[in-house]
């Protein structure tokens, strides 16, 4: 072999591993930064967490005291969010999925689906206050930032919830269809429940979404520190509360303890939502 | 009620189910338009649009509502977290379809997956409280700043970039691959002049996406970039603050009184939810363009 061609083999060589030993790089510095963020959170912030900090409510604006009426607040509006976002998402879905005839109008309806995920959550937030809270007359309030709320997780429901509806298999609904069951029967008792893990886990991948969004209820739920007795009354969510207490000063302490805090709830449910989908998984994979 | 009827029923409900989309897309255009449209007309789209100064509460002399500036800084630090975010982003996706062994393939998909899960108000937050002392520190100035706000974005921004490019990587056929280390081509060459060309449509979809993605972002430059709604002096200072669209509707609606100002602020909507549209159409476009031209 010449010295030519061996330097050209060599440098062809170092190239592929010197790019190798980039592409490696990239990767961890990726995963170094998550694991730094999140870090960083948890370690300055579970210093903060104990049971009267999520128990208490908050006193001298949130310097001292608790996130009770914050965390309380967050799960009034993303149930309010999911229980309607929930049923119309799945509909839809069925709709889109089973029903809809190759037309112009279900192009609408998917182009729509499509916007509506596109649009900034803070436009969504001006809509509300604008059409929910002014127009409608609820007022700064639960119903309000929960349906506003809604809005920004509806294409997330729908999207999943094809998915899902997708993957149930069609000897199952022929064989249904071909025992004389109607198109809904099938529907009802064959596709939903194969597909219910699916849609149970991107329902709750949208409220991950939710408990974490901020923009869209600022506007729409209001910022009462006080514990709500209906959902027409105002409550400030837990992200809004770990901004106002960033952004105003008022204590990085309680500050690091509502990150984590919200950090551990949005973690949790994608925990639980990822684990639901590998159960299903493995178990469906077992059986074929 | 006969079988058929109930039928037809349940279809109609369903129908409405998935109308209701729409439904709400075309009332968030009728009451963002009917807040803001007419003032837009009435100030002149182009002194809103490319009007330098932004001055709602003027104390002597006339409010001025320009909202130029503000373009700008949603543009600048979205760009600026994209030259950020690209390179990694798209490393990361040929890594992890191309040559991460499994374990790290795992690693880097649930990194991801906590990664897109992470609220953006507590990265506004960590940013808040480290990154901005550390550019204040490190490089001079305020520490609010553009440079702080791209860092920011860049890290929301990653996690998607990865995954779309990562598919559009995937979606190249075997055989190209094949042939080309066939030939004699090594991995990174394979890499660089085969597999990343044919993927190119996907990656730049994932892109254009992003830029999006982040202009449309709220609650993490909101809280590093500083809002003062003023021009960097000189433009290519990264390290000076600027203002988003985003940022001016949130602080803004807490005071701002019915009439001109509120309304200037459903108008910064508008401008806003037209940006991201059309970036948004640009991306779907790219990315059906793509599959139809696979199929």
């Amino acid at each position: 072999m010449s010295a030519a061609v061996r330097s050209r083999i060599f440098s062809a060589d170092t190239t592929d591993r010197a790019a190798s030993l980039l592409l490696w790089a990239s990767a961890a510095a990726t995963v170094l930064i998550l694991v730094y963020i999140i870090g960083t959170i948890v370690y300055r912030g579970i210093g903060v967490i104990d049971i009267s900090f999520i128990l208490d409510s908050p006193r001298m604006s949130g310097a001292e005291g608790g996130i009770f009426p914050a965390i309380t607040g967050t799960l009034c509006l993303v149930g309010v969010a999911i229980l309607t976002a929930g049923p119309v998402g799945v509909g839809a879905a069925v709709y889109l999925t089973e029903y809809a005839p190759d037309n112009a109008v279900t192009h609408i309806i998917t182009f729509g689906v499509e916007c509506l995920a596109g649009i900034p959550s803070i436009v969504i937030g001006l809509f509300g206050y604008a059409f929910l809270v002014v127009y409608l007359g609820f007022g700064f309030s639960i119903l309000s930032g929960g349906l506003a709320l809604m809005f920004m997780i509806l294409p997330w429901t729908v999207r999943a919830s094809e998915e899902a509806i997708k993957t149930v298999s069609g000897d199952l609904k022929e064989g249904s269809l071909a025992l004389g069951a109607t198109k809904w029967q099938t529907i009802r008792q064959v596709v939903l429940p194969n597909a219910l893990p699916g849609i149970t886990t991107g329902v709750i991948l949208g409220t991950g979404k939710a408990i974490g969004e901020t923009a869209v209820i600022m506007y729409t739920a209001g910022s009462s520190l006080l514990l709500p007795e209906s959902i027409f009354e105002p409550v400030r969510a837990l992200p809004y509360h770990l901004y106002i207490l960033a952004s105003e000063g008022i204590s990085d302490e309680m500050a690091y303890g509502s990150a984590a805090v919200l950090l551990g709830m949005v973690l949790l449910i994608n925990f639980v939502a990822i684990a639901i989908q590998r159960y299903y998984q493995t178990r469906s994979g077992l059986r074929h | 009620m006969t079988l058929q009827t109930r039928e037809q029923m349940i279809e109609a409900l369903l129908f409405a189910s998935a109308v209701t989309a729409v439904v709400i897309v075309l009332l968030i255009m009728v009451f963002l338009f009917k807040e803001g449209a007419p003032f837009i007309l009435k100030y002149g789209i182009h002194t809103f649009c490319l009007g330098m100064e932004w001055n709602p509460i003027a104390i002597n002399g006339e409010p001025s509502y320009g909202i130029f500036p503000m373009i700008v800084g949603s543009v600048y630090i979205a760009a600026g977290s994209l030259v950020l975010a690209v390179p990694l982003g798209i490393s990361c996706a040929v890594f992890l379809v191309e040559i991460a062994p499994p374990w790290a393939q795992m690693v880097i998909r649930r990194g991801i997956e906590l990664l897109v899960g992470i609220p953006s108000v507590v990265l506004g937050f960590f940013g808040l409280v480290l990154l901005v002392p550390l550019i204040r520190d490190i490089a001079g100035g305020f520490g609010f700043s553009i440079l702080a706000g791209s860092v920011i974005l860049a890290i929301m921004a990653l996690p998607h970039i990865i995954s779309i490019s990562a598919d559009a990587i995937t979606a190249v056929p075997q055989t190209y691959k094949q042939a080309s280390l066939a030939l004699g081509a090594t991995r990174w060459h394979t890499i660089r002049n085969v597999i990343l060309p044919a993927a190119r449509s996907g990656i730049a979809a994932s892109v254009i996406l992003g830029m999006g993605n982040s202009i449309g972002e709220t609650m993490a430059v909101l809280m590093v970039t500083g809002n003062s709604p003023i021009l960097p002096e000189p433009l290519y200072d990264v390290l000076d603050p600027v203002r988003t669209m985003t940022a001016n509707i949130v602080i803004e609606m807490n005071y701002a009184a019915p009439g001109d100002h509120r309304q200037a602020l459903f108008a910064t909507g508008i401008v806003l939810f037209v940006m991201v549209a059309i970036l948004n159409v640009i991306s779907h476009r790219a990315l059906r363009s793509r599959m139809e031209a696979g199929r």
